[in-house]
């Protein structure tokens, strides 16, 4: 099927790419990977009169670490370069597990962080893992740069904070104390090509035997990603004792608000928040105490 | 509106006048007449457009062709080299891992850059890595018989 015709940009530079896509506002839209937008535009859900292709701005790929910001990843890194990154296996292995479930391999290889997070899904991977490490989205604006906590990215189905002419450039993740554990469970039909029913990320940390911070991020069960701040609230400080796991598991569930859908229904969705956050934080309390 | 691109297929530099809104399976398949990457369901679902991009699987229906200046594009004709078959072709034949032949092009390519990547692949590494390619016909046994056996066979060439 023949894409619709539009206009072309190949922009150099960042100010280059800001600035036209300042000039063309609404009809203008930002292509990286392609994974998401050219789908959108061959099913007509999307037509852009102009497609600002980024690619050509090539200091956006990257994955680097400093003591100061912690981990952080150029807006154009790719999926798959996230799932096989050594340090981000090795330091936030709660990205790479779900960077490893988005899509297929080649989906991976050309859809970048970036793209994930401004597509804006409801179920984007890569939100709720960000969201439980605390993460933060640089954006470029018309006169210099703003950081977003990523928990305040997402304003609604496909929507986010970005004003037209801003550019994400890069994501943010504070390093983790030690004793710390992360774990991202995609429940979905498929092992893979598969949007998922119910998200969740849990990344905690213990003190001793008690559970010193607890980050609970879900996503596919509201209109946007979400934190579950009240389930975290009630086993913060405390041990994870069985019965306080399943009370977690529980509010968690309330907090989200899901839909029925051709995935899963709200009541079903509601369910498996339930068993499925208790079981990322079994996971992430067991990374945290041999990692 | 219409680009003139240089583009490195299967080795070779090919100069073409592109419409702008054409994707890389589109003008594999029009242009170029290199029919063996597919259309299946020409949204990223199926992977039987799958064609490597400096080694990397992607979905040519979901890559504009004037985005692909200056990358490396192997297709599925650029994958023999010199008349002998690559030991996933060759392994495909053996072990029967097709019937009707519209997701091999893809499959070998994608099992091609597995084994580039990962030599010596179980067979989760195999299926992880052929999850993006959709098969009707044959229930995938056979096709990751013949990828586990391409990956045991000694390789003097690429």
């Amino acid at each position: 099927m023949r894409l619709p015709k539009f206009e072309y940009f190949a922009p150099k530079t960042i100010d280059e790419a800001c600035s036209l896509l300042a000039q063309y506002k609404q009809q203008a839209k930002v292509v990286a990977g392609g994974t998401d937008l050219l789908v959108q535009m061959k099913s007509k859900e999307a037509l852009p009169k102009c497609l600002i292709n980024i690619r050509g701005i090539t200091d956006q790929d990257y994955i680097t670490h400093d003591g100061k910001e912690g981990l952080r990843i150029g807006a154009q890194a790719t999926i798959r370069s996230i799932e096989t990154s050594p340090l981000i296996r090795d330091k936030f292995g709660i990205l790479a597990q779900a960077a490893g479930e988005l899509g297929t391999v080649q989906v991976r290889n050309r859809g970048t962080i970036g793209g994930n997070l401004c597509n804006a899904a409801p179920s984007a991977e890569m939100a709720p893992p960000l969201i439980a490490l605390g993460a933060r989205v640089k954006i470029r604006t018309a006169n210099g740069e703003r950081v977003v906590p990523i928990e305040d990215f997402f304003t609604g189905p496909g929507q986010t904070v970005l004003k037209l002419g801003e550019l994400v450039t890069e994501i943010q993740v504070p390093d983790l104390p030690p004793r710390s554990g992360g774990t991202y469970i995609k429940h979905s039909i498929r092992r893979a090509q598969d949007l998922a029913i119910v998200g969740v990320g849990v990344v905690i940390s213990m003190d001793k035997d008690v559970l010193s911070d607890v980050r609970i991020a879900l996503g596919a069960v509201a209109p946007t990603p979400i934190k579950a701040k009240k389930a975290a609230e009630t086993l913060k400080g405390k041990k994870p004792e069985d019965d306080l796991l399943e009370k977690a598991g529980v509010i968690a569930s309330q907090e989200a608000s899901p839909i029925d859908d051709v995935r899963g229904s709200a009541e079903y969705r509601r369910k498996m928040i339930r068993v499925l956050v208790k079981r990322a934080i079994k996971q992430a309390i067991e990374q945290a105490r041999t990692g | 509106m219409n680009k003139q691109l240089l583009l490195k297929i299967n080795g070779e530099l090919h100069s073409l006048t592109v419409d702008l809104n054409k994707t890389l399976l589109e003008v594999l398949r029009e242009d170029l007449r290199l029919t063996g990457a597919k259309p299946g369901c020409d949204f990223g679902g199926c992977g039987a457009c799958t064609v490597l991009i400096d080694g990397k699987p992607v979905y040519s229906c979901l890559v504009l062709a004037a985005d692909c200046k200056g990358r490396d594009i192997l297709t599925i004709e650029g994958l023999a080299s010199n008349g002998h078959l690559h030991p996933v072709q060759e392994a495909f034949i053996n072990h029967g891992a097709f019937q009707c032949g519209y997701c091999t092009s893809g499959m070998i390519l994608s099992a091609k850059a597995l084994l580039d990547e990962n030599p010596r692949p179980t067979e989760e590494d195999v299926r992880k890595a052929i999850a993006g390619n959709i098969c009707r016909c044959t229930g995938y046994v056979k096709i990751v018989e013949a990828v586990l056996a391409a990956s045991r066979v000694e390789k003097g060439t690429k």
